[in-house]
């Protein structure tokens, strides 16, 4: 069997999260009514013209210094000519000569073994409106979407395999979430991507004929449709036919690539400066004041989690690589003390209530509020950890306090060691065979008995002390 | 009531010996009576009444206020039609309004209509409008220039005192100069784009059309400005010619460019081009011989980047959210297609295709990029000439005023050539005027003065002293043949 490799570049587009849009005053809010975020030169009215949001141009430069890239202090705007009923003017506004960022590069991580991918470039754009066919006569037009900022960052062709790719994806989606670029928010496609695939045999120089595929919107569709699109593409070669350079999008239901029709993609753009735009200059004091202002990255949080508030390595490394579990984290410790408690929540009983609902923290219920108390909670002992569990899951559903939800449910740990005490009498009379066979040397039911006690409390009882009491009880 | 000067009906109306209100009644008699001119693609009848009525004139007014002004059709008016000349827009209402027409609407002026116009602009004869042919109030049958021919045939036949042009490559002051009027272009980026349609956009500059320097330098102070919704709009405050026009620029240094060959112009043209030099002496100026090496190219350089530019600006109109649809159209393709095709006239699609040529794979850097080299060469040459001249002077266009159909009907590019002296200031963005300097074949023909960035008030201040001491801006058309 022969041996192949493939190369792979991405271009992401980034939603970059400006108030409103990147040459209109427009909000860029998103899921309002259709046509209701539009003004004027949004919809390319006769005689309109566009005027530059700068904070776009700081946001890029944002992610432009994170990757250690040049900044273009005098970039252009071109235009990208093609008819759609979705691009109101009959043209893009993007960058072609001169962007915003030029080079950078972007770490990634795979098994251990770190690896640089090179980035080519970093240019804004305005995004298309949205053709709706659903529920119309005919075809209808959104163009709420129209003129949104984004960020188009094109790596050099240097990632080997899909796995590669979604790590660069999410090497990219946690600096622009962390430089508060993007709400990096997929699902509402903050961030998708385009993936410019081929294929060669090991030892080739030459790069095969690639194809680009377009829009994908989720990390598990990266990896799908890359590794699809490899393998079509080298059955294609093993059957002795050769590959198409051509435009595919990925199919998530039958998971598969297919070409788009070519009228779907136009050939000839006719690029050229935009003379509406003059060119955008960025001085050095604009530069620096971003620098400024510079948030502190995962790999700071990470070191500094552990030295300063001392809980484990793994917990650091998975809150710090996570901007909306570090800003959680980071807001709770405002109100409580015991990091250590709060990261081994995070990232266990909270964390798999995310999971289980694929979400993000700041789309749940949950608040910074609710889970320092909690955390006070037990390191006060009014509840133990058991019982934290089953608060926090009734603050996951109802958005209610910890407290409330304590003292409404008569939650609150027995620490009553006299109460504790009966209970244990009780139950060591009521199982004479388990305390003789303890005695007898049996030492693995001291859990059964502890396990008891928690049952008769509802998981009330203090541990310690009815550890304690119950050992007491037993031993003499 | 007829050929009054802005001038003029402010004293009127300061005085009271007659009211705005009457003064807009009896210009709509005189626009009716004239409709064989079809110099208005739309009236505003009933909303300049109402203003008018409210309106009250002293001596502390704006001098516009209550002056009845004329809006080339291509500056968006809220509420009412906004054609461009063409059958695309023909049913287009602006849902807001131009800087132009709002800055000249808070001066007190009175808008009484929509004025015709080559189709987009596109055209110096005003024959490519949907709208049919617009005649010069000198002679019926006879182009009243383009593309701004509504508007300096509304003011050449006296109707209103003052209009608004555009001028991307000599809109204004060749309709000027053919129809015996003055009409500058200012530097690029003094007047806001907002709310103009574009035709193209590093090119195209609104001003005004008027009897004399005078007026036009009242309509230009309203007009000017920065605005931040246009950002090739310069930040600079208003220009302040008006009150310049009194300023003594002495010794003024006017440069005759030797690449316009002005001895290859017919006898009478020439006759008439030095004597106005004589008369520029006279006030004090000298004359100079200049070079402007590279300005032999500004047509065909003109040519590629005017259309380049219009092919992309024209994409909007595509069937899909406003102007011309197709009811042949099946399918998304043949909505554009057939859309565009029946909604622009040939010269607008010619442009569009040249347009899409030049900005083509391949060929981009042999035309667009070439053309934007030559551009800079160009505007280099003036940079240097203005080192040497105050003011640039030339013919502003090749011929007097010529008949219907008789110039371009075979070779567009013949008509192409009207631009030939007005066309570089477009290239090299500077303020220009054109201003009556006699009769040939009883027809009028303009001067054009060119001036280095920002010197609106060095050219109108010259301009208003020549018109001081001559009698072409007082020469009122004969209406041959009507």
């Amino acid at each position: 069997m022969m041996s192949w490799e493939c190369v792979i570049g991405l271009e992401a587009h980034v939603q970059l999260s400006t108030e409103t849009k990147l040459f209109s005053r427009a909000s860029t809010s998103f899921g309002e009514e259709p046509n209701t975020n539009v003004n004027l030169v949004d919809c390319g009215l006769p005689g309109v013209l566009p005027t530059v949001n700068k904070n776009a141009f700081y946001k890029a430069i944002r992610f432009g210094l994170a990757v250690d890239a040049d900044i273009n202090q005098t970039s252009l705007f071109d235009r990208k000519n093609y008819f759609y009923p979705d691009l109101p003017k009959g043209y893009q506004i993007t960058q072609m000569e001169l962007p915003i960022v030029s080079g950078g590069k972007v770490e990634i991580e795979i098994e251990g073994a770190k690896k640089i991918i090179n980035l080519t470039r970093a240019h804004l754009e305005e995004d298309a409106g949205k053709s709706i066919h659903e529920g119309m006569d005919g075809t209808g037009v959104d163009l709420n979407r129209a003129g949104t900022p984004l960020l188009e960052i094109v790596s050099e062709p240097e990632i080997s395999s899909a796995k590669e790719a979604v790590a660069y994806m999410k090497a990219i989606h946690q600096i622009v979430t962390f430089l508060d670029v993007s709400d990096g928010n997929m699902s509402q496609g903050s961030l998708r991507c385009d993936a410019n695939v081929s294929v060669r045999k090991k030892g080739d120089e030459e790069l095969g004929t690639r194809t680009e595929i377009k829009n994908i919107n989720s990390f598990r569709f990266i990896e799908k449709a890359i590794n699809y699109e490899i393998e079509r593409q080298i059955d294609v070669i093993e059957s002795g036919e050769s590959v198409t350079q051509e435009t595919r999008l990925y199919d998530s239901i039958k998971n598969e690539t297919r070409p788009m029709r070519s009228k779907e993609f136009a050939n000839d753009y006719r690029y050229f400066p935009d003379p509406d735009l003059l060119p955008v200059m960025i001085s050095d004091a604009e530069i620096e004041e971003i620098k400024a202002t510079f948030p502190e990255m995962p790999k700071d949080k990470f070191v500094r989690y552990q030295s300063e508030f001392n809980i484990p390595e793994n917990d650091a490394q998975i809150i710090s690589s996570s901007k909306n579990l570090a800003t959680f984290f980071e807001e709770c410790m405002e109100n409580t003390k015991d990091a250590k408690l709060l990261s081994n929540i995070i990232i266990g009983d909270i964390s798999s209530l995310l999971n289980k609902e694929n979400i993000e923290i700041i789309d749940s219920k949950l608040s910074t509020k609710n889970v320092s108390e909690l955390v006070n909670l037990v390191t006060e002992g009014v509840i133990s950890g058991k019982i934290a569990k089953t608060v926090l899951e009734e603050t996951w559903d109802s958005g209610l306090s910890p407290i409330e939800i304590v003292e409404s449910s008569g939650l609150k740990q027995i620490d009553d060691d006299d109460e504790i005490e009966r209970i244990i009498d009780q139950i060591i009379s009521e199982h004479p065979d388990q305390v003789s066979a303890y005695k007898g040397g049996k030492d693995k039911l001291f859990g059964f008995f502890v396990g008891q006690i928690m049952k008769a409390t509802q998981g009330k009882a203090n541990p310690a002390s009815a550890n304690k009491i119950l050992k007491d009880k037993l031993d003499n | 009531m007829q050929f009054k000067t802005i001038k003029e009906i402010n004293a009127g109306l300061v005085s009271k010996k007659f009211s705005a209100e009457e003064f807009i009644k009896d210009t709509f008699d005189l626009i009716n009576k004239n409709k064989v001119l079809n110099c208005f693609i739309s009236l505003n009848e009933e909303n300049a009444l109402a203003k008018a009525k409210k309106i009250k004139v002293s001596k502390d007014s704006h001098l516009l206020s209550g002056i009845p002004i004329a809006q080339k059709d291509l500056f968006c008016t809220k509420g009412t039609k906004t054609t461009c000349g063409s059958k695309m827009l023909e049913n287009f209402n602006p849902p807001y309004s131009s800087k132009v027409v709002d800055a000249l609407d808070a001066a007190g002026s009175i808008c009484v209509g929509k004025t015709n116009m080559d189709e987009f602009a596109m055209g110096s004869s005003n024959e490519t409008s949907f709208f049919g042919n617009v005649h010069n109030p000198w002679k019926k049958g006879f182009v009243p220039g383009g593309s701004s021919g509504g508007a300096a045939c509304s003011v050449a036949a006296g109707l209103v005192p003052a209009a608004t042009g555009t001028d991307t490559g000599g809109s204004i002051r060749q309709p000027a100069a053919l129809c015996g009027l003055t009409g500058i272009k200012p530097t690029y980026g003094r007047i806001s784009r907002w709310g103009m349609i574009a035709f193209a956009s590093s090119l195209d500059q609104a001003g005004p059309i008027c009897r004399t320097a005078e007026d036009c330098s009242i309509l230009l102070d309203a007009m000017s400005g920065y605005d931040s919704r246009d950002t090739t709009s310069l930040n600079l405050d208003s220009t302040n010619t008006f009150a310049d026009l009194n300023k003594p620029y002495e010794n003024l240094r006017i440069g005759v460019v030797d690449e316009f060959n002005i001895d290859a112009l017919n006898r009478e043209s020439q006759k008439l081009f030095n004597e106005s030099l004589k008369v520029f002496e006279s006030l004090g100026a000298s004359i100079h011989n200049i070079s402007l090496p590279n300005i032999n190219q500004s047509v065909p350089t003109y040519y590629v980047i005017a259309p380049a530019e219009c092919s992309s600006n024209l994409s909007r109109y595509d069937g899909v959210k406003f102007g011309h649809r197709s009811l042949e159209a099946e399918d998304l393709e043949s909505l554009y297609i057939n859309s565009r095709s029946e909604g622009f006239g040939d010269e607008v699609k010619r442009r569009i295709l040249i347009g899409t040529y030049v900005l083509s794979a391949g060929y981009y850097d042999a035309y667009y990029k070439k053309a934007q080299q030559v551009r800079r060469l160009i505007k280099n040459d003036f940079e240097e000439a203005f080192k040497e001249v105050d003011l640039i002077v030339s013919p502003t266009s090749p011929s007097e005023a010529f008949g219907f159909g008789s110039k371009g009907t075979q070779d567009p590019t013949e008509l192409y050539l009207e631009d030939l002296y007005t066309i570089s200031s477009n290239l090299a963005g500077l303020p220009a005027l054109s201003m009556p300097h006699g009769f040939v074949n009883g027809l009028p023909v303009g001067i054009q003065l060119i001036g280095n960035y920002l010197e609106e008030s060095m050219i109108l201040n010259f301009a208003n002293r020549f018109q001081q001491s001559t009698d072409f801006h007082n020469a009122k058309p004969t209406f041959e043949g009507f």
